[in-house]
């Protein structure tokens, strides 16, 4: 009985679950991730702006500041190990009166008390040549060269391919409901009525932190969701940036961004308001125009035109609007990591550490592993191959060399790997092959993607969902003859290759 | 990797790919067709409604047996056909015109030739396209994927369903769908007429009782995992009154709100895209801003009809063969451009003295409307057309008798219609 107990369960695989697990399993111990999604990281860290900030916006009193700038350092030795899509393309901050300036200065002498690298305040010229696109109306502004941008889902997927590659063990479709403490056990159900035991527990459930603390009796507090739609154009999108560029900041919000994304797409957005529901994803015509108006001040040549697609997530908020990592006072071996808003995604792998020490803190005995393997295996991308790359995979698997998805140039070789990986749904595809994000938004590919799944995974075509849970896609099977006409299969044509 | 030459590549296997590759092979040159399915005939397979060939084959037919008459003299002209093969790119340097492409079989072709013909068709707007806001919930399509799921694979995408736009596409998926089993719910059009031919209307709504909304949107969408309901507003005088607004239930929501020509090839290869058309500029010989790189079909402009697909592009392979025999000389050609009330009119030039077939798209509906030819401040030709509406392409042909030479370089044509 008890060599199935888990040293550690972390719950949530968001991008601060998913740092913490990578983390740990560097040390000899037994680890669960457990998730209630079909796949991991279909919470909030999937819908974000997806900046490494620089760090010059906190003060560094404050816990999210200093694991912010820590974050960002982490993440060159990280893309390294893990390959994930990840560039420091810098962050510019816009001023367009000398009242902002003010600001501005004041944000670059935080910057430097911060700690924040190669940081500098520029005059009108400098910050057009810097970014040619922006409104020649600005009078100046702040450049950090340390920010970045980061593919996240990308992000989350290698950190739990790492962790699972060391010996990590991860649940998904697994909803914690509730949990008993017992000799030091905790035994934890899931919706499902499934049960596994852990020693020590951390509660990393982003925006259902709240709940899961009381499930486990820890500390009561409230999450309140603030909301950020967010819009994304296509590629070669007439105002993509050369940094991400952001106006000066409110005291409430950080504005309306511009984001160049890795992938050469680009993003404007995102609001900020809060909501009542955790799982509001709506975008509203209203905001649309707003966000637009608000980045296209900054680059006029942004156009409605090219979105391709929007989407919204929330911040998990909590009063004072900081962080709370902690060993729970109430719960016994219950680590708190809860009011991770932004800059979650930055500060995830210094969170990782963090929590780390708690553990030890709290009685974890960490023995490091010998044979730990921070590496994982590059994928192929396709659409970063030379014709003559292109041409010599294609002679180890065939399958390299049919286009799936027509937009991002993904082929089925990179579809039925996604699908080995455990990736089996028509987002967790999207997100981990990026067929179906494109231009087209899966008009094209879909159904080729739900064939493959199906045959891959011996499934029936009408059981594949978009996202699991009752987001069936198909609703049926014609029966032979059925409707008033028949339906001729289109004949398919035996032509042989010239 | 494997290089081959030819003298024309044409890139899509659709009615237009064909009857170019067609007429180039006919001219006597070596011509390769290439298409990424694993078919030929390209949209045409999942069309299997009737409504094609009255005038190309002078026969109702359905869209496989349209496909099927072109794709035997295909075969039999012993043209060299590639198949699940994708073009993924395209340039042009001194003349010469290079493609990449790859399949499983052969890994990747780099095919070189004189004379490239764009045949690529169209592809769908969708939400993002139009924003609609509200959930991203599964059980939303765009009616070319709806009907690709019934009529290829046979699955039901949708049992209670809500169509937006009411183009062609639109129209005969609400019939498709009603004939499977499905409920069609509703059909909102945000303009005030229908964008669909008007047999469609008769024959795929009023027959089954499916309500029709002009000038409405759906402005909301709901639905955590699946849709559960639209909301649709009234627009009154072009603004959404939204205390008139009301829900319906249902799982599906078809989007056909119009098709965009498939240009992402013609711009890695440097070809100008018009802002009328979405598709390239051409020539009065269908030629783009490139030279030897040809387009037409639905990459070209969006058509409504398969058969003037077929005529535009057999004429189209035969200015390729002119170009591969170098009898496309230096004629000076005049612009052709859009006058009141017209869209946009293809091919953007011409040449005085020859015969032109024009294709142009009306934005008013008008019973009878009269296009005018207009040169030089005078109108030189009129025609009446009957049924003027946007959704219906009106294809016309000028005799070069009436378009004679003008003083010095050709003076600009202009179409308008009234
Ligand atoms: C619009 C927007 C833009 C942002 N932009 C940035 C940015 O540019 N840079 C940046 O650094 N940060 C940004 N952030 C913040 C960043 O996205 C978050 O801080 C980060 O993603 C939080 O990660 P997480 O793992 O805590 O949460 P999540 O990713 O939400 O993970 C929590 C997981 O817990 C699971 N879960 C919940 N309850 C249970 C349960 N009972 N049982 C099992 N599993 C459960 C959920 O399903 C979820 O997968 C942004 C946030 C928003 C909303
Ligand atoms: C749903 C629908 C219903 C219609 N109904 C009617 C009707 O009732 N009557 C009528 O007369 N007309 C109808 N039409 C119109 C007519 O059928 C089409 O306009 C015509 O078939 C388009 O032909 P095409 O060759 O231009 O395009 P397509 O048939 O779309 O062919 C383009 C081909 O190019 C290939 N391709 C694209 N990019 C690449 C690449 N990079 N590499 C390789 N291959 C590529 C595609 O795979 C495709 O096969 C309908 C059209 C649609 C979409």
């Amino acid at each position: 009985m008890k060599k199935d107990v888990f040293d550690v369960a972390i719950i949530g695989a968001g991008a601060v679950g998913a740092s913490i697990l990578r983390r740990l399993s560097a040390y000899d111990l037994k680890l669960a991730l457990l998730e209630k999604c079909t796949d991991v990281c279909f919470g909030v860290s999937k819908a974000n702006s997806g900046i490494i900030h620089a760090g010059f916006h906190h003060p560094v009193t404050s816990l999210k500041a200093r694991l912010e700038i820590r974050g960002n350092l982490m993440f060159d030795q990280l893309q390294h190990e893990l390959g994930f899509p990840f560039k420091r393309v810098g962050i510019i901050v816009a001023a367009f009166s000398y009242e902002e300036m003010k600001t501005v200065e004041q944000l670059y002498e935080q910057g430097v008390a911060n700690g924040v690298p190669l940081i500098e305040v520029c005059g009108r010229e400098r910050l057009l040549m810097l970014e040619p696109k922006l409104n020649p109306d600005t009078v100046g502004g702040l450049y950090a060269p340390t920010g970045g941008i980061i593919e996240p889902y990308r992000y989350v997927f290698a950190l739990v391919e790492s962790a699972k590659q060391n010996g990590a063990e991860v649940k998904t479709d697994f909803e914690v409901v509730s949990a008993k403490h017992n000799d030091n056990v905790y035994t934890i159900t899931s919706s499902r009525k499934e049960k596994i035991q852990a020693r020590h527990v951390i509660n990393s459930a982003g925006l259902f932190a709240d709940e899961v603390s009381a499930i486990f009796g820890g500390e009561v507090f409230t999450i309140t969701p603030r909301k950020g739609e967010e819009y994304l154009l296509e590629r070669n999108a007439a105002g993509f940036p050369n940094h991400v560029i952001f106006p000066v900041p409110s005291r409430v919000s950080k504005g309306i961004l511009v984001i160049p994304t890795v992938e050469g797409t680009m993003m404007v957005g995102p609001t900020a308001i809060e909501v009542n529901d955790k799982d509001d994803s709506e975008t509203s015509s209203d905001n649309l125009d707003k966000v637009f108006a608000q980045a296209m001040y900054m680059i006029p040549v942004i156009s409605k035109r090219e979105i391709i697609t929007s989407f919204a997530g929330s911040r998990a908020t909590m009063p004072g609007n900081d962080f709370y990592i902690g060993i729970s006072k109430s719960a016994p071996h219950f680590i708190q990591v809860a009011g991770i808003q932004s800059p979650g995604l930055t500060a995830s792998p210094a969170i990782g550490e963090y929590v780390k020490d708690l553990l030890k803190q709290d009685g974890l005995r960490l023995t490091e592993k010998t044979d730990y393997e921070p590496f994982i295996p590059h994928e192929t991308c396709v659409r970063e191959l030379s014709p003559a790359a292109l041409d010599e995979k294609v002679k180890e698997d065939p399958l390299y060399g049919h286009m799936v998805c027509r937009c991002e140039s993904v082929s089925e070789a990179e579809i039925v790997e996604a699908i080995r990986k455990g990736h089996t749904t028509l987002d967790g595809i999207k997100f981990y092959t990026r067929a179906g994000m494109g231009r087209c938004q899966g008009g094209f590919c879909s159904y080729r993607v739900m064939k493959i799944i199906a045959r891959e995974t011996g499934r029936p075509i009408e059981e594949i969902t978009k996202r699991g849970g009752g987001s069936r896609l198909l609703l049926g099977k014609i029966p032979v003859e059925s409707g008033a006409r028949p339906s001729p299969k289109p004949k398919k044509k035996s032509v042989k290759y010239a | 990797m494997r290089e081959l030459e030819y003298e024309a590549i044409v890139i899509g296997a659709g009615a237009a790919g064909m009857a170019a590759a067609l007429r180039i092979a006919e001219g006597g040159f070596r011509v390769a067709l290439v298409d990424r399915e694993d078919h030929l005939g390209g949209i045409l397979m999942q069309c299997i409604h009737n409504g094609f060939g009255l005038h190309w084959f002078k026969q109702e037919l359905t869209g496989p047996e349209f496909a099927e008459r072109l794709a035997e003299k295909v075969v039999a002209a012993g043209i060299d056909i590639f198949l699940n093969t994708t073009v993924m790119d395209f340039s042009v340097s001194n003349g010469v015109k290079t493609l990449i492409a790859c399949n499983s079989e052969q890994g990747v072709i780099q095919f070189n030739a004189r004379a490239v013909v764009l045949a690529m068709g169209c592809r769908e707007r969708n939400r993002g396209n139009i924003g609609i806001p509200g959930t991203r919930p599964a059980g939303i399509f765009t009616a070319g994927l709806a009907q690709r799921l019934i009529n290829v694979d046979g699955y039901v995408p949708g049992k209670r369903v809500v169509i937006i736009g009411s183009g062609d596409i639109g129209l005969i998926m609400a019939r498709r769908l009603s004939w499977v089993g499905a409920k069609v719910l509703a059909v909102v059009e945000i303009l005030p007429h229908p964008s669909g031919i008007t047999r469609n209307i008769v024959q795929c709504l009023h027959d089954f009782n499916i309500p029709l909304y002009l000038s409405h949107i759906v402005s909301r969408i709901e639905g955590k995992d699946r849709v559960e309901a639209v909301t649709i507003t009234p627009l009154e005088g072009g603004t959404p009154e939204h205390s008139k607004s009301f829900r319906i239930e249902c799982d599906t929501v078809l989007l056909s709100v119009g098709l965009i020509p498939e240009n992402e090839l013609s711009k890695k290869a440097g070809v100008t895209i018009g802002h009328d058309t979405g598709g390239p500029k051409v020539d009065a010989h269908l030629m783009t801003s490139a030279e030897g790189v040809f387009a037409c079909g639905n990459v070209l402009h969006v058509h409504d009809l398969v058969d003037f697909v077929a005529d535009e592009s057999t004429r189209c392979g035969g200015y390729v063969v002119d170009y591969l025999r170098d009898q496309i000389g230096e004629e000076k050609q005049g612009a052709v451009t859009a006058g009141a009330n017209v869209r946009y009119v293809v091919p953007h030039r011409y040449v005085p003295g020859r015969d032109t077939h024009f294709s142009l798209r009306s934005i008013i509906v008008k019973d009878r409307g009269t296009l005018l030819i207009k040169r030089q401040g005078a109108v030189i030709k009129k025609k009446t057309v009957q049924h003027v509406k946007p959704a219906e392409m009106i294809y016309f042909k000028m005799r070069g008798s009436d378009l004679p030479a003008t003083e010095g370089d050709p003076a600009p044509l202009e179409i308008a219609l009234e």
